[in-house]
């Protein structure tokens, strides 16, 4: 139940009592130094996580990452190579899919083409040997909870694929599993579709309190699922955080550039102080100034990152000598809610920009334009990887 | 014409002989040449007589030489076709859930024996199981046995003969199907609790049927009416249609008896072909 003074903490995340900032908190799912490997290939290298009971966290990454064969390890289909993982304490390692208290909504849906929906959904449960009056309610229950109460005796192949996605969901979570796996849950439907499945997702997740580990390469998908974002790259979690932590406090550069996209400038630690940090960027042709200090070696090299909708765009020159580029407008892609500019700088540098339309006759900046860049202080973020 | 052609095919080659042999079945033994009375004959007055005898086939049900064999040839082909499918099923899974490169090469190895001609291949069987044959020998010379086994010209000799000669018929339709089939609905059903043998039983199994119906029945169909395999390994007891209809054109020279037992040999089987044709149709359709 959310309180007012609940939606208060929110506001302020640094105080939100969270699971995963909390030392004393039980991890739910607990993957202790997972390796897997195929041959010399290692699918995962090293991975240690916690994810902590009704979470939504999903594993994003490019293809062959290793996200695939983690959830897998999580599964049951696969067995670690080293490792361990616990889930709700106990070790699964070594324990086969068919005993776990896990099940998994497959990328293909992988329904029984032979039974119709509710066989399909009764399935796990006639194998648990429930009794036949239960297997009908929990069934009957669990139809109308994804809205498909009047789908029951259809077969897979006379449903839409949004219709199959939702028979998939009900199939996996009827057994009522601790823990439920989703590969590419939204991957086969159409956006319109895929964004309105997210939400229900999510509001099914908080219905239910089961614990989702989401396998993705949507980084919008994760961003709007997930309580957290583990970021996966050649099998190792690369930063593991909330989508806010992700996305505003990428640790290096493959993460800044993984979500979303963003402007990397190359430059030297040239002011190294508590406060602040100048650093000298020739690509920019100029300096930048981030306004809090960093641990990195003086002189060292550094790529500071700056979102394109936090860069300014002015046809006057702004005040400072910092944070400041000069360059033509080389391409616009109107996209209605906002444009992005593509600026070129003198030094060769292309560098994003966007700006919201928040005007229906604001004075357009046009093709081959000389234009100011800018941005605040706060706005960079300063990696050293 | 394109179009034309295979009904002129069917008609000279299939229906054609069809009509000869069921006129044949209407006709009576005679000394002559070919050994059976015309069908039609011009008797005085211009009447023309059109003499249809049902003997033939009321001697048929009335000996009980021809209801056995029948049903003897039902048996065999049945269990031929059952002991096939132990064989063959577990050979047409391996080979779908094979490498697709190994794949290639275990059909090939299936196809193989295609390519000499099966009364070779059956003749070798006699090599491989008479009393001084290979088996026999190699069991000697290990200690296993000291007297050759009775195989050749046993019940089992045939069933050996029969199964081998007909298994890629069973094996190739049900790898067709077997191979359209979605691994991960094996993974889905382990995840809800099945152990492997239970995610067979309900998933692989059923979704495989239409396999194994039309592999049964490519088996069944020519085994009811084999002839070679049961004259060459089964010895003299083993009582097949085919053979019976042999021994009456040949050595009897009852032309008109084995019209009439070709064609209700073909009567039986008619209905066993409708059906392979219609799982065909529903496989080619793609609803299970």
């Amino acid at each position: 139940m959310a309180t007012p003074a609940d939606s208060a903490l929110k506001a302020v995340p640094a105080a939100k009592a969270t699971p995963w900032t909390d030392p004393n908190a039980r991890a739910y799912l607990h993957i202790d130094h997972v390796t897997k490997s195929f041959g010399d290939f290692k699918a995962v290298d090293d991975v240690s996580l916690k994810v902590y009971k009704g979470e939504i966290f999903c594993l994003l990454g490019a293809s062959g990452c290793g996200k695939t064969t983690l959830l897998r390890m999580l599964g049951g289909f696969e067995t670690p190579s080293s490792g361990r993982i616990f889930i709700d304490g106990e070790d699964m390692t070594g324990v086969p899919p068919y005993e776990r208290p896990v099940n998994m909504m497959f990328q293909s849906y992988a329904l029984f083409p032979h039974m119709n929906v509710e066989q399909n959904v009764a399935f796990g449960l006639k194998q648990d040997r429930v009794p036949k009056a239960e297997i009908k309610e929990r069934v009957a229950t669990m139809l109308d909870l994804v809205k498909l109460g009047a789908f029951g005796k259809r077969k897979p192949h006379q449903l839409s694929g949004g219709q199959r996605q939702r028979v998939a969901l009900a199939r996996s979570l009827v057994k009522r599993p601790k823990l439920l796996l989703l590969d590419e849950p939204l991957a086969a439907l159409d956006k319109k579709l895929r964004e309105h499945t997210q939400f229900e997702l999510i509001s099914l997740q908080d219905q239910l309190g089961v614990t989702f580990v989401v396998v993705t390469h949507d980084q919008e998908e994760a961003m709007t699922l997930a309580s957290r974002i583990g970021v996966m790259n050649q099998g190792e979690i690369v930063q593991a955080g909330t989508p806010s932590e992700i996305y505003e406090f990428p640790s290096s550069k493959f993460v800044a550039d993984f979500i979303g996209s963003v402007n990397i400038f190359e430059g030297k630690l040239v002011e190294d102080e508590p406060e602040y940090v100048r650093i000298a960027c020739p690509e920019l042709g100029g300096t930048i100034y981030v306004s809090h200090g960093i641990s990195a070696a003086p002189e060292a090299t550094v790529w500071a990152a700056v979102r394109p909708e936090k860069v300014f765009m002015s046809t006057a020159a702004p005040q400072g000598a910092d944070n400041v580029a000069r360059g033509a407008v080389q391409d616009i892609a109107y996209l209605g809610d906002l444009s992005i500019y593509l600026v070129k700088l003198p030094t060769g540098k292309v560098v994003r920009v966007t700006q919201p339309n928040t005007s229906r006759h604001a004075e357009a900046i046009t093709w081959d334009q000389q234009v100011y860049l800018s941005w605040d202080a706060t706005s960079p973020v300063v990696v050293t990887r | 014409m394109v179009v034309f052609l295979p009904y002129v095919w069917l008609m000279l080659f299939f229906v054609v002989p069809f009509v000869i042999v069921l006129k044949i079945s209407f006709a009576d033994v005679d000394l002559a040449i070919p050994p059976y009375t015309p069908l039609m004959q011009w008797t005085e007055n211009n009447v023309l007589a059109i003499k249809l005898n049902f003997n033939n086939y009321e001697f048929l049900f009335t000996d009980k030489l021809y209801l056995n064999a029948f049903l003897n040839s039902i048996k065999v082909a049945f269990i031929s076709t059952l002991l096939c499918l132990l064989v063959g099923y577990p050979m047409a899974y391996g080979i779908a859930r094979a490498k697709p490169s190994t794949r290639n090469v275990l059909l090939l190895l299936v196809i193989l024996p295609f390519w000499t001609s099966l009364l070779l291949r059956v003749y070798a069987w006699i090599g491989l199981l008479k009393a001084n044959g290979v088996i026999n020998n190699v069991l000697i010379s290990l200690g296993i046995i000291h007297d050759p086994l009775t195989m050749l010209y046993t019940p089992f000799a045939m069933y050996v003969g029969i199964v081998y000669s007909y298994l890629p018929f069973l094996i190739l339709p049900l790898y067709a199907n077997l191979e359209k089939m979605d691994w991960t609905l094996l993974e889905a059903a382990e995840d809800l609790g099945c152990r492997p043998w239970q995610a067979f039983y309900k998933i692989t199994l059923p979704l495989s049927r239409n396999g194994i119906l039309a592999g049964s029945m490519l088996v069944f169909i020519p085994a009811v009416g084999e002839f070679v395999i049961p004259a060459l390994l089964g010895g003299p007891n083993a009582l097949m249609i085919g053979r019976i209809l042999w021994d009456e054109f040949f050595s009897n020279r009852a032309w008109p008896v084995a019209s009439a037992v070709a064609i209700l040999l073909l009567i039986l089987l008619v209905p066993f072909m409708m059906w392979y044709q219609s799982i065909q149709a529903r496989e080619s359709a793609g609803a299970r």
